[in-house]
C-alpha cells in the first residue's frame, strides 16, 4: 500500500509540475484534469469519500468542461503562444529558487511525518461520534456541514450567489450560444443520458443524509447535466416570467436556509439551532433546495453572463453546416 | 489476494504514467484528449479495484459519478475548442 | 466457494488490466489518430468490463453488480460516443489515416 501511496504522490507531483510548465494552454487543461482525476483517487485512498465525490463530480465533469469551452472562445493563436517564454526554467536562479522550495517542503514533510505520532486521535471525530445522534442525520459530513457548523456552509452559498451576481453584471451572453453539433448521434446520447444524470444527482442529494453525497455533488451533476444539454444543442427560450423562475431558482437554497434560520430564532431556538425531533427534516428541506439551487448557480456560472432574454434566434437546434 | 490487487493498481497507475508521454507528445489536440479519455477509465478501473481492496463499496459510487461525467469533457472538447484548422473565420463570425 | 469465487473475480481483473495495458500501448505506439482510437476503445470496452465482472463476482450483491454494469454501460457509452465524435470531427478537419508507406 505504501508504494502505491508512494507512486500515486508523485505522480500528482509530476502532473502539477506539467500543468505548470507546459507551453500551451491545452496540455495544461489535460495535465489539470487528469491531476483532478488522480486528486479523487488520492481522496479514496485518505479515506475521504464525501471529498471524492465532489472532486470527482466537479473537479473532472465541470471543470473540464469549463475550461475547454473556455480554450474554445479564446482567438485561436492565443491558445498555442506559449505561456512562459522558453528561456525561463533554466539557468541558476531558476534552480536556486526551485531548490529552496523543494528543500522548504521536505522539511516540512519531514516535520509533519514526525510529528505524527503526537497525533492519536486526528481532528474532532470522537466528539462528532459522540454527538451524532442529536444531528438528525447519520453521516458525519453532513452533520457538520448543515448542522453542527450549517452557517459556514450558508456563507459558502451565499459565496457562490454572489458569484453569480457578479458574473450576470458583466453583461448578457448569447443565449443560445453557437451552435456547431458536429453528429446526429451527440443529441441522441445526451437524449439517453440526461434521465440517468437526473437519477444519480438526485439520489445523490438523497443519501446525504445517512451516506457520502448531498447537496453540493448532488448540484454539481445536475450542473453537468445542463453543461452536456447546451454542449449538444439545445436551444432555450425564455421569456421574462421564465427569467424570473430563474431568479428564484438560483437563490431558493439561500433563502430556504436564511427563512429556517429566522424562523428557528423566532421559535426561540436561536439562528439555524435545530430542535431533535425536527432536525432530520429540516436537513432534507435545506439541502434539497440548496442541492437545486447550486445545480443551478454552477450551471449559470458555466454560460458565463445573464441570459439574453430577447428571441435571438428561432428554436433550431440542427447543426449549421461549418 | 490483496496483493495482487495492489499489484493490478500499480499497473493502472504506471499506464497512467506512461500515458503521460501522448499527452506531452501530441501531436494533435485529438491524441491528446483520447489520453485524457483512457486516464478517465483508468481512474474508474483503479477505483473499482480500491473499493474491492478496501472493502468500502462506496468507492463504487465515486466510480459511477466519474463514469457519469467522462462524456462532459470530451463533448465539451470537440464542440467548443478543437482548434480549428480556419478558426479566425469562426472568431469573425461569432463576433 | 466463496475463495473460488474470488479467485474467478482475480482472474477476471488480472485479464481486465492486460486489455488496459495493450490500450495504452497502442496509444503510445501506433501511429494515427483513428488507429489509436480503436486501440483505446479495447481498453474502455473489455478492461473496465472485465474488471466489473470482476468486482461484481466478488462483491456477491445483485445491488452492486447492477451498479456496476451501469457503471460500465455509462463508460461504454461515454467511450463510444467519444470516438466517435473525435473520429468523424478529425476526418471533417481533414486528419489524413495513415497508410503504409512502402
Amino acid at each position: 500500500m505504501a508504494v502505491f501511496d508512494l507512486i500515486l504522490g508523485l505522480l500528482l507531483v509530476i502532473l502539477v509540475r506539467k500543468c505548470l510548465s507546459i507551453t500551451d494552454m491545452f496540455g495544461a487543461v489535460i495535465s489539470f484534469m487528469a491531476f483532478g482525476l488522480l486528486m479523487a483517487v488520492a481522496w479514496v485512498r485518505l479515506e475521504a469519500p464525501d471529498i471524492a465525490l465532489a472532486e470527482a463530480a466537479i473537479g473532472s465533469g465541470l471543470t473540464g468542461a469549463l475550461l475547454f469551452s473556455t480554450l474554445g472562445r479564446l482567438p485561436h493563436s492565443e491558445t498555442r503562444q506559449p505561456l512562459v517564454p522558453r528561456g525561463s526554467g533554466s539557468g541558476p536562479g531558476y534552480w536556486l529558487v526551485t531548490g529552496f522550495w523543494w528543500a522548504a517542503a521536505m522539511v516540512l514533510i519531514a516535520t509533519f511525518v514526525f510529528s505524527f505520532q503526537e497525533l492519536q486521535t486526528p481532528g474532532l471525530g470522537g466528539p462528532l461520534q459522540e454527538r451524532l445522534a442529536e444531528s438528525g442525520v447519520l453521516n458525519p459530513v453532513t452533520a457538520v456541514l448543515l448542522n453542527f457548523r450549517s452557517l459556514d456552509t450558508l456563507m459558502e452559498i451565499a459565496v457562490l450567489l454572489a458569484a453569480v451576481v457578479v458574473a450576470w453584471s458583466m453583461g448578457y451572453v448569447d443565449w443560445p450560444a453557437r451552435q456547431t453539433i458536429p453528429s446526429p448521434l451527440l443529441p441522441g446520447v445526451v437524449r439517453l443520458l440526461t434521465p440517468v444524470f437526473l437519477l444519480v444527482a438526485f439520489s445523490l442529494l438523497w443519501r446525504g443524509s445517512h451516506a457520502p453525497g448531498g447537496a453540493f455533488p448532488g448540484g454539481a451533476v445536475l450542473a453537468a447535466s445542463g453543461i452536456l444539454l447546451l454542449l449538444s444543442g439545445m436551444t432555450v427560450q425564455i421569456s421574462p416570467r421564465g427569467m424570473s423562475w430563474l431568479r428564484w431558482v438560483l437563490s431558493a437554497g439561500l433563502l430556504v436556509f436564511v427563512l429556517a434560520g429566522v424562523s428557528l430564532m423566532a421559535a426561540g431556538f436561536g439562528f439555524l439551532v435545530y430542535p431533535e425531533q425536527w432536525a432530520g427534516n429540516l436537513i432534507l428541506l435545506i439541502e434539497a433546495s440548496a442541492g437545486v439551487s447550486i445545480g443551478a448557480m454552477l450551471l449559470a456560472l458555466y454560460v458565463g453572463g445573464e441570459p439574453d432574454m430577447a428571441p435571438s434566434q428561432p428554436n433550431n437546434p440542427v447543426s449549421r453546416p461549418q | 489476494m490483496t496483493t495482487l490487487y495492489l499489484v493490478l493498481v500499480g499497473v493502472l497507475m504506471g499506464n497512467i504514467a506512461v500515458g503521460l508521454l501522448r499527452i506531452l507528445r501530441g501531436p494533435t489536440a485529438a491524441d491528446r484528449i483520447q489520453a485524457g479519455q483512457l486516464f478517465g477509465t483508468v481512474t474508474v478501473a483503479i477505483l473499482l479495484l480500491l473499493a474491492i481492496i478496501l472493502e468500502k463499496p462506496i468507492y463504487f459510487d465515486v466510480a459511477l459519478v466519474f463514469a457519469l461525467l467522462s462524456v462532459l469533457a470530451v463533448v465539451a472538447f470537440v464542440t467548443r475548442s478543437w482548434p480549428h484548422p480556419d478558426a479566425k473565420d469562426q472568431d469573425e463570425q461569432r463576433d | 466457494m466463496s475463495s473460488a469465487t474470488d479467485m474467478f473475480g482475480a482472474a477476471l481483473a488480472v485479464v481486465g488490466v492486460l486489455f488496459f495495458l495493450a490500450g495504452t500501448l497502442g496509444l503510445l505506439r501506433f501511429p494515427d489518430i483513428y488507429t489509436r482510437i480503436h486501440a483505446l476503445t479495447k481498453a474502455d470496452n473489455l478492461g473496465l468490463g472485465l474488471i466489473c465482472l470482476g468486482a461484481a463476482v466478488q462483491s456477491g450483491s445483485l445491488m452492486t453488480a447492477l451498479k456496476l454494469l451501469l457503471i460500465w454501460i455509462l463508460v461504454l457509452v461515454a467511450a463510444a460516443t467519444g470516438a466517435s465524435l473525435i473520429a468523424q470531427t478529425a476526418h471533417g478537419r481533414g486528419i489524413p489515416p495513415w497508410t503504409r508507406q512502402e
